[in-house]
């Protein structure tokens, strides 16, 4: 029995409705030589020679593995723990999503309610969500519930220049749709549009994109919905964001602050700091490197906003005897009830990343992290020390004024590109080349040290480095 | 059903009575009973002038979100507080205690365009049908 249960009659009829005379008419807009061609295989292979062919073509890559990784802008080579995959490779647990029927999941329910308790003590809110796909479509739903608390009055996204760029660019695509614009702001008070394909108007420098918290203040009026920064920001700049808070509290806008989970084991939560709505990329949260994803969207915000919040939120509840059990919560939130009302059509997430996360929280527990977090801080600072004493060289944007946390922006005396490709022949993952967000600039390499870099790694990045040196 | 004949009604469903100079403003009980338990009423700030027929606010069910729309135009003068804590007052008591919200008219002709309870139950028929 075929899959596709239309008879015959039904394609006729529907041919007829298209003015078409048979089916390969639907696929006239594609030259007849890629319509069905002959795909030339060698013979089906045993498993055991394609797990050789396979694991050939991956020693091809770079990994965590064969490379000493300094990239970072997103997502960072931290530690996992084995608990992680052990615990979240049984059965009971894998599947991406929240559960639609509540009674017949309490447990994959109760990860998840955990999981948003954790996550809401670490950034400082009242309520998280059980995730989103990412830190970039996290950041981008805060921005659309941010308009969408604005009712139409505040209309105005001030989105600072720091923020990841890719987050940006994610960001504007999602309020192409939405009434509503988006500022970036640059050092000189002036803004900076940026296309869909993350392409952008000038002025378009690391330098003018390296925001303070007081440009920002400068640019808030009665329109900002809300202002919208990242810290520790893209270039690993930590910002003091009180006084951000306070002007734009006045003003009557909301704040959004995209952080770094880890970062939160040392530094002051942005919600503790009055921060209204909290995303943050759950990678480093016991997630592996991958081109892309799987990642998990933080997402977190104040008690008063929860009906604007999207996203699926797991509650706790009692049966009929009393007993503790889990639901899903709040639901006419959600575009399934409140339909074209509602600020968000996510209606998915990311259950399994969300699981790797609170296991990894529990397994490090609080001091874990801020031992972890101190590691990274500290050996980033030994590597920007070392690497701003290199002839040639220096670390002015993050390393060298003001406080960073994991990363920091190095100026190259060689095109960056060169030294990246230079270094990985060696087995070094020297950082990210920012050209390829800022291309007039060919000298500026976003360097990340986590907990994973011993002394050794970092020497022997620096000695990479002084090849280059002039 | 109760068609409640001391209002006037209009199609999207709101009631508006007079009271002193204000209109106090609530769901039928048709909308309630059509809506189901209601778990949540989202209103305005008081002071905010909105036109006859604007969403002033949204009434959310266990299974509907829906737009409260003005009856009359006018400035949002009083919220029922009391929502907030018991939604379900808007059940219980739609002529009474679930009350929404107070305007404070900006027009005398608004009120007189509504039906009356008899033309609301009329109206209300033709919609089961």
């Amino acid at each position: 029995m075929p899959f596709i249960t239309n008879t015959d009659q039904d394609r006729q009829a529907m041919l007829v409705r298209l003015g078409l005379s048979s089916v390969d008419d639907l696929f006239s807009e594609l030259p007849v030589r890629f319509r069905n061609p002959d795909i030339e295989l060698p013979p089906a292979a045993s498993e055991l020679e394609i797990m050789a062919e396979l694991g050939r073509l991956a020693r091809g890559n770079a990994s965590d593995q064969n490379s000493i990784c300094f990239i970072g802008g997103g997502v960072y080579d931290h530690f996992i723990p084995s608990l992680v995959d052990h615990l979240a490779s049984r059965g009971e647990f894998t599947t991406a999503y929240t559960p639609y029927q509540a009674e017949a999941s309490q447990g994959t329910l109760q990860a998840m309610y955990e999981y948003q308790t954790m996550v809401a003590d670490l950034t400082g809110t009242d309520v998280v969500n059980a995730s989103h796909y990412d830190g970039a479509t996290s950041l981008a739903e805060a921005c659309m519930m941010a308009l969408a608390a604005g009712k139409g009055e505040k209309t105005t996204l001030l989105v600072a220049g720091s923020v990841h760029p890719e987050y940006r660019a994610v960001t504007r695509t999602y309020l192409q749709a939405q009434t509503g614009s988006l500022r970036i702001l640059t050092t000189d008070g002036a803004t900076h549009g940026m296309q869909a394909d993350g392409s952008g108007d000038r002025p378009h420098t690391v330098e003018a994109d390296a925001v303070t918290v007081d440009d920002l203040i400068a640019q808030i009026d009665e329109n900002t919905a809300a202002v919208v920064v990242q810290n520790p920001d893209f270039f690993g700049r930590l910002h003091d964001i009180r006084p951000l808070v306070a002007a734009a509290h006045d003003a009557g806008a909301l704040v959004i602050v995209h952080t770094d989970p880890i970062a939160l084991g040392m530094f002051r939560a942005p919600g503790t700091d009055g921060a209204d709505i909290v995303t943050g990329e759950g990678q480093p949260l016991g997630i592996p490197l991958s081109s892309g994803g799987p990642y998990l969207g933080i997402f977190g915000c104040r008690g008063e906003l929860v009906r604007r919040m999207p996203g699926r939120l797991v509650g706790e509840a009692h049966d009929h005897d009393g007993n503790r059990g889990f639901v899903l919560t709040l639901n006419t939130r959600e575009q399934h009830i409140r339909r074209e009302r509602a600020t968000s059509n996510i209606c998915t997430n990311q259950g399994l990343m969300a699981l790797r996360a609170a296991i990894y929280l529990a397994a490090v527990g609080p001091g874990g992290l801020q031992e972890i977090a101190e590691l990274c801080y500290h050996k980033a600072h030994y590597a920007a020390a070392k690497i701003d004493a290199l002839p040639g060289y220096s670390t002015g944007i993050s390393g060298g004024s003001g406080q960073f946390f994991k990363e920091f922006v190095v100026t190259t005396p060689r095109p960056a590109a060169e030294i990246v490709a230079k270094l990985g022949r060696k087995g070094i993952s020297a950082g990210l080349d920012l050209s390829r967000f800022y291309p007039e600039q060919s000298s500026k390499l976003l360097v990340a040290v986590t907990e994973r870099r011993s002394r050794d790694d970092i020497d022997t990045l620096i000695s990479g480095l002084r090849e280059f040196a002039s | 059903m109760k068609f409640d004949d001391s209002v006037k009604y209009q199609k999207s469903h709101e009631w508006a009575r007079k009271e002193g100079d204000l209109y106090i403003v609530g769901i039928s009980d048709y909308a309630q009973d059509s809506l189901g338990d209601v778990v949540y009423v989202e209103l305005p700030e008081t002071g905010k002038s909105m036109k006859q027929g604007e969403a002033f606010g949204v009434v959310e069910s266990v299974k509907a979100a829906s737009d409260v729309y003005m009856p009359v135009s006018g400035e949002i003068a009083e919220i029922n507080g009391e929502l907030e804590d018991n939604p379900g007052l808007v059940n219980e008591d739609p002529f009474g205690g679930g009350w929404l919200m107070k305007i404070k008219p900006s027009s005398a002709s608004d009120y007189d365009s509504l039906m009356s309870a008899a033309e609301y139950k009329e109206y209300t028929e033709g919609l089961e049908e």
